[in-house]
Parts: C-alpha cells; sequence; structure tokens
C-alpha cells in the first residue's frame, strides 16, 4: 500500500499474471478468432482458383506459376504468352449462367448451369411453402399461445428435429415420403423433386420457428398490453402487433432458411436424384447443384479435366447465392435493431 | 422517498383545485369503507360503475390485495393512492382483467362492472375492454402510423362509423390535434413522450369506452406534459369515469373527485371525498402517509 502523499497504486489490476502473460493469452484467443477468418478467405480462394480453370485454360495458381516461371527465365515474350495461353476461354461466363443443357462430363458436352440452378430453385421454393407457413406459425404459437409446460415439450423437440443429420432425412425422404406420394400418384419415380421438397422443408421449420420466435418474444409486452387494453383478441394481437413488430427479424429468420435449403446437400441428393431436368413436374427427378457436386466428388474425372473443374464453378454460383442471402439477412437484422432501441 | 412532499402545501393544493366542485363536501363527516351511503347534503350520489366485493389478488402465494370492498361512481375521476407496492396496478388490472395475462395471478371475490361480476363463467375479457379502455405508465404506441394507432381499436371493434372522424375526434379530445393533424402518416413513435401518451390516450377513448383506467400515466413525463395530461383528465371526466392510479399526491388532489388510498400489505385503507381525504383522513396511517411521515 503507497501512503496517501504518493496516490494509490493503480499500476496492476491486483492479479500477479506478469503483463507479457496476458499478452501471450491475448494472442491465443486472437489467434483462434483468426482461424474462422483464415478458412473463409482460403475456400473463396480455392473456387476461385478452381473456378478459374474451369472458364479459362489455367487455374490461378497454375497461371501464377507458368508466368512466374517467365518471368523467372527472364523472358517476358515467354510470360505475356504463358499469360495469353493460360487465359484463353473454355467456358464463357455467358454459356455458364444462360445455357440450359448442362451436360459437362457426357458428349456432347454442354455447359449451361440452368437445369441445375432450376432444381435447386424447385426445392426452395417447394420447401419453403412448407416451413415459412408452418415455422411461423409455430413461433406465433409458442410466443404468444403455449404455455410454460407445452414449451417446454415442444422447444426441445425443434431443436433435436435441427440435430437430425441431414442423410437421416434423406433416408426418410426415400423410404417414407416418396412411398406415400407414390401412393397418390403412382407415377411417381423413385428419385422425385417432391420429396426432396418435403423433407427439406421439414428441415428447416426449426429454424424459422426459432429465429422468428426469438424475434416475436423480443416484442416489448407493452405492445400486446396496448392492444389487450384495446379488446383485441390473442389472434388480433398475433398477427397486428406481434408479427408486424418482428417482421424484420422474421424474415432474416425466412432468407437464412432459404439459405440454407439452397445449400442442403445429403437430403436432396438422395431424395430427389442426379438428373439435370428443368421440368415443373415435381414428381419428376432433377438433380440441384449441391447433388451434382456431390457426384463429381464421388466420380473418377480426372484433376484438371473440364468436368472437374465445373465443381468449383457451381460451388462459386452456390457460394454467391448463400453469401448475399446471408448478407441480406444481416441487413434486414441490422435495420430491425436500429427500431426498436 | 419520491412520494413525500411538504404537508401545508399538499393542502392548499387540493383545497384549492378542489374548492369549486366538491368544496361543500369537504366539511361533512367521512365516509369509512364500509358506510359508503351518501350523506344528506349531498349532490344526488353517482351511479356505481365499479364494485368490489371482498376482491383479492394473489401472485402465486403473495397476497397483493387483502379483501377490498369499494363502489367506484360514474363520470368521475377516482384517484388511487399510495406507496409503490401497495397494489394499486394489482386493482387497476382487475377491473378489465388484464391480471388475466399474468400466470401467476389469481383473483378471489367479486368485482362488478354495471352489476355483472367480471370474474363470471360467461364474461369474455375482450367484451369488457372494449367498454374499458386503458393508458398504461409508459406510453406505448404501436409502431404505426399515427392514424392507425388511433383507428386500431375501431377497426378490431367493427365501428361502422366514419372512422376518419372518429379519428380526428379523439385526437381533437386527447389535445392532441393540432399537433399532429399535418402528419398523421407519419410513426407515432417520433413523437415527444407527452405526445405519444396524450396519443395512447385517444386511441383509448377512440372506441368510446366507458370507464378509462389510467396506470401512472403521468409518470414518465415531463412537468409540461404531465401538466398537459393533468388538464385533459380533467376534461374526460365529463364524459367518461376515470380511475387513475398516482403515487403523487398533489396530482390526486389536484384532479381526483373521490380518493382510494391502498398501503403497504394490499389494503385499501380509506376510500372517499378527495378533499375530506387529505384535509381530514380517517386513519391516522393515512394521514401519516398523505403529510408525508412515510411512502
Ligand atoms: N406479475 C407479478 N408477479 C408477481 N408479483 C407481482 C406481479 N406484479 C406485482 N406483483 C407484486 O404485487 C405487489 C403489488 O404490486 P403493484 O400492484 O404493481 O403495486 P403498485 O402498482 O402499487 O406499485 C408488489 O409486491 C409486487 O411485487
Ligand atoms: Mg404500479
Amino acid at each position: 500500500m503507497s501512503d496517501a502523499t504518493e496516490g494509490a497504486d493503480l499500476s496492476r489490476a491486483g492479479s500477479d499474471i506478469p503483463a507479457g502473460k496476458n499478452l501471450a493469452v491475448r494472442g491465443v484467443f486472437f489467434a483462434c478468432a483468426l482461424v474462422t477468418v483464415l478458412t473463409t478467405f482460403g475456400i473463396v480462394v480455392v473456387l476461385v482458383d478452381g473456378a478459374l480453370g474451369f472458364f479459362r485454360e489455367e487455374t490461378l495458381f497454375e497461371l501464377l506459376a507458368s508466368v512466374g516461371a517467365g518471368i523467372l527465365a527472364g523472358s517476358p515474350t515467354e510470360a505475356l504468352e504463358a499469360l495469353r495461353s493460360g487465359l484463353a476461354a473454355r467456358v464463357t461466363v455467358t454459356e455458364f449462367l444462360f445455357g440450359t443443357e448442362w451436360s459437362p462430363i457426357i458428349r456432347p458436352r454442354s455447359y449451361g448451369i440452368l437445369p441445375l440452378v432450376w432444381g435447386t430453385m424447385i426445392i426452395v421454393v417447394g420447401s419453403a411453402l412448407i416451413a415459412l407457413p408452418v415455422g411461423t406459425a409455430t413461433a406465433i404459437y409458442l410466443s404468444e399461445y403455449a404455455d410454460r409446460r407445452v414449451r417446454k415439450v415442444i422447444k426441445p423437440t425443434l431443436e433435436i428435429l435441427a440435430g437430425i443429420p441431414t442423410i437421416v432425412y434423406g433416408f426418410f425422404a426415400l423410404s417414407f415420403i416418396t412411398p406415400l406420394i407414390q401412393r397418390f400418384f403412382p407415377e411417381t419415380g423413385t428419385f422425385n423433386a417432391a420429396a426432396g421438397a418435403i423433407v427439406v422443408g421439414i428441415m428447416i421449420i426449426p429454424m424459422v420457428s426459432s429465429l422468428s420466435e426469438d424475434a416475436m418474444s423480443a416484442v416489448p409486452d407493452d405492445l400486446r398490453n396496448a392492444a389487450y387494453g384495446l379488446g383485441a383478441t390473442k389472434f388480433e394481437v398475433s398477427t397486428d402487433v406481434v408479427f408486424p413488430a418482428s417482421l424484420s427479424g422474421v424474415i432474416a429468420s425466412y432468407i437464412l432458411a432459404i439459405s440454407r435449403a439452397i445449400g442442403e446437400t445429403m437430403a436432396v441428393t438422395l431424395a430427389v436424384g442426379m438428373q439435370p431436368n428443368v421440368t415443373l413436374n415435381p414428381l419428376e427427378p432433377a438433380q440441384t447443384m449441391t447433388a451434382y457436386m456431390v457426384q463429381i466428388g464421388i466420380s473418377d474425372v480426372s484433376v484438371g479435366s473440364i468436368g472437374y473443374q465445373s465443381l468449383f464453378a457451381v460451388g462459386l454460383l452456390l457460394f454467391a447465392m448463400t453469401l448475399a442471402m446471408n448478407l441480406l439477412s444481416l441487413q434486414i437484422k441490422g435495420r430491425y435493431q436500429e427500431e426498436y432501441q | 422517498m419520491s412520494d413525500s412532499y411538504s404537508t401545508t402545501d399538499e393542502t392548499t393544493d387540493s383545497e384549492a383545485a378542489n374548492s369549486t366542485d366538491t368544496g361543500t363536501e369537504a366539511r361533512r363527516p367521512g365516509e369509512t369503507l364500509d358506510e359508503t351511503t351518501p350523506s344528506i347534503q349531498e349532490i344526488p350520489e353517482r351511479e356505481t360503475v365499479i364494485e368490489a366485493t371482498d376482491l383479492t389478488v394473489h401472485y402465486g402465494d403473495v397476497e397483493a390485495l387483502k379483501p377490498v370492498n369499494v363502489r367506484l361512481p360514474e363520470q368521475e375521476v377516482t384517484a388511487i393512492i399510495g406507496p409503490s407496492g401497495c397494489g394499486k396496478s394489482t386493482f387497476l388490472r382487475c377491473i378489465n382483467r388484464m391480471n388475466d395475462m399474468v400466470d401467476a395471478a389469481r383473483v378471489g371475490g367479486e368485482l362488478r362492472y354495471r352489476g355483472t361480476n367480471v370474474y363470471g363463467d360467461e364474461v369474455d375479457p375482450v367484451a369488457l375492454r372494449r367498454r374499458i379502455g386503458m393508458v398504461f405508465q409508459k406510453p406505448n404506441p404501436f409502431p404505426k402510423s399515427i392514424y392507425d394507432n388511433v383507428a386500431y381499436g375501431l377497426k378490431i371493434q367493427g365501428y361502422d362509423g366514419d372512422i376518419d372522424a372518429r379519428v380526428e375526434e379523439s385526437l381533437r379530445n386527447a389535445a392532441l390535434w393540432d399537433e399532429v393533424k399535418n402528419q398523421l402518416d407519419s410513426s407515432g413513435l417520433d413523437l415527444s413522450g407527452g405526445q405519444q401518451q396524450r396519443l395512447c390516450i385517444a386511441r383509448a377513448i377512440a372506441p368510446d369506452p366507458e370507464v378509462i383506467l389510467m396506470d401512472e400515466p403521468a409518470s414518465a413525463l415531463d412537468p409540461v406534459a404531465t401538466a398537459k395530461v393533468e388538464d385533459l383528465i380533467d376534461e374526460l371526466a365529463e364524459e367518461y369515469t376515470v380511475i387513475i392510479v398516482t403515487h403523487n399526491m398533489q396530482q390526486a388532489a389536484r384532479i381526483s373527485d373521490k380518493t382510494a388510498v391502498f398501503l403497504t400489505g394490499g389494503k385499501l385503507v380509506e376510500f372517499g371525498d378527495t378533499n375530506r381525504i387529505f384535509e381530514n383522513p380517517e386513519n391516522q396511517r393515512v394521514e401519516d402517509y398523505i403529510t408525508g411521515k412515510f411512502g
């Protein structure tokens, strides 16, 4: 203890850990946080690198290597030549995005991704038609109607539902949903889009309901009381007050759920099949972008072939779609928080 | 404590505020809880709107309201005062059954609105709340436009008249029309706190309830906004029965005709004409409370 004339000793916060050690601890935590950032960055680099090998003759790293070799050899012309040949087009972006035929392995080859995007969209739209209403109603029920005992049963059930491995959902679709559909529509194939949409819909219900319920529970009771005090029924309070007041959070949950449906892989590969197909008939098989990536991933196409490189192009597009969704959801949620604090 | 005010100011204020309408009653013998019969000199006693008989409330095992017996007259302002935690809000919420929303709350005894026990089996609390409006402590406009805030009660209650006209009338009665008539489409949340509370009052009176309950409606407002709301309550009393909870005794003295004093433990200790209560309380503890000895 220092005496009064010298003032209080505030140099150390009571702990005997030397300052250097504190710094080390901080460094370890920082490194852990950095892992996620680096991984994200690494994934983007790998996707872009591989996708370049789909659209151009060489991948990003191959290109850097060949151009680098030219420069090291002290020959600018060689380097330029390497750049030129490396950047020679294989598939144009226009063909990729707007072509309507997807057959990167079997001749005659064509690289229009539309059939895969179509397959993904059928699943997204179909599953959203199921999950958004059911998830929203579940959220309203949990936040406005259910008493504590019921909530105690339903919430853990939803968490279990959310935790089931997606491949199990796939088997559930194959062994239960598809036979059920076949009972009503006998022409339905073993693989069909409907079963995939239904099972993905069920899979993303917990996401919609739990995030929406969080948003609804955050609506201040003051607002509910205001409406009840005017003689509103529970239903009116839910639809006129709670739902609109939580709308941004609810929409954010929709977007995240849709993003999840876009990226869903195992269940749709098992249930929907591997046949690129532009059709409105949900009883036919189809192929999503993710299922295609599974197909290539387990096939024996040779590394560097156009079929192999297409994996990265499809993956990059998939990543761009889910990223856009997630950013949108973040933005909507940000606006929501401004409104209420 | 926030509730202690200087004794002399208190009585002078209340006298001044009430001398015109209730001055004649000031010196007559006080009423007690058990004896609410009118005295002879009084202008005819108004009809009873709310009548509590052995009304009790428990939150879980905790008794928040000891058996309350009281009759509240129509078209008057009744103030409910008492130290914080004494059950004022609990009593108020019994009247329009807002206690239904509190899981732990259990209500016993009877509370009659125009003779009907509102806790009877056949009573729909939604229908009850359409007759008894409520204004809350913290202004709570919906995150909707000013217009929609006022029109909401009309819409859910299936009002088939001219909604625009009714919205305007309600805003005028809430002394807010001139301030917002050019921005009816902007959000109710954009108003100041005092304006928001007047908006909430407009919203409550729009469906034309018979009774308006107010739970410390001015406690979150600054003095200027408070004065406006108090003036408003005065005017509302011409048309509506107003029951207002306040922990501000000067406010109770200024604006109310009748006063009910709850004291700690959830007991309604004294009820009567405001003047009489403030000048000549029967109960020693009420006197101590009013004169600021505790609270
Ligand atoms: N929702 C509730 N759950 C449990 N106890 C409550 C609840 N609301 C109020 N109480 C208790 O009931 C008593 C009366 O509260 P209240 O009516 O709010 O008092 P006042 O409005 O006079 O300040 C207090 O002791 C309070 O703690
Ligand atoms: Mg209170």
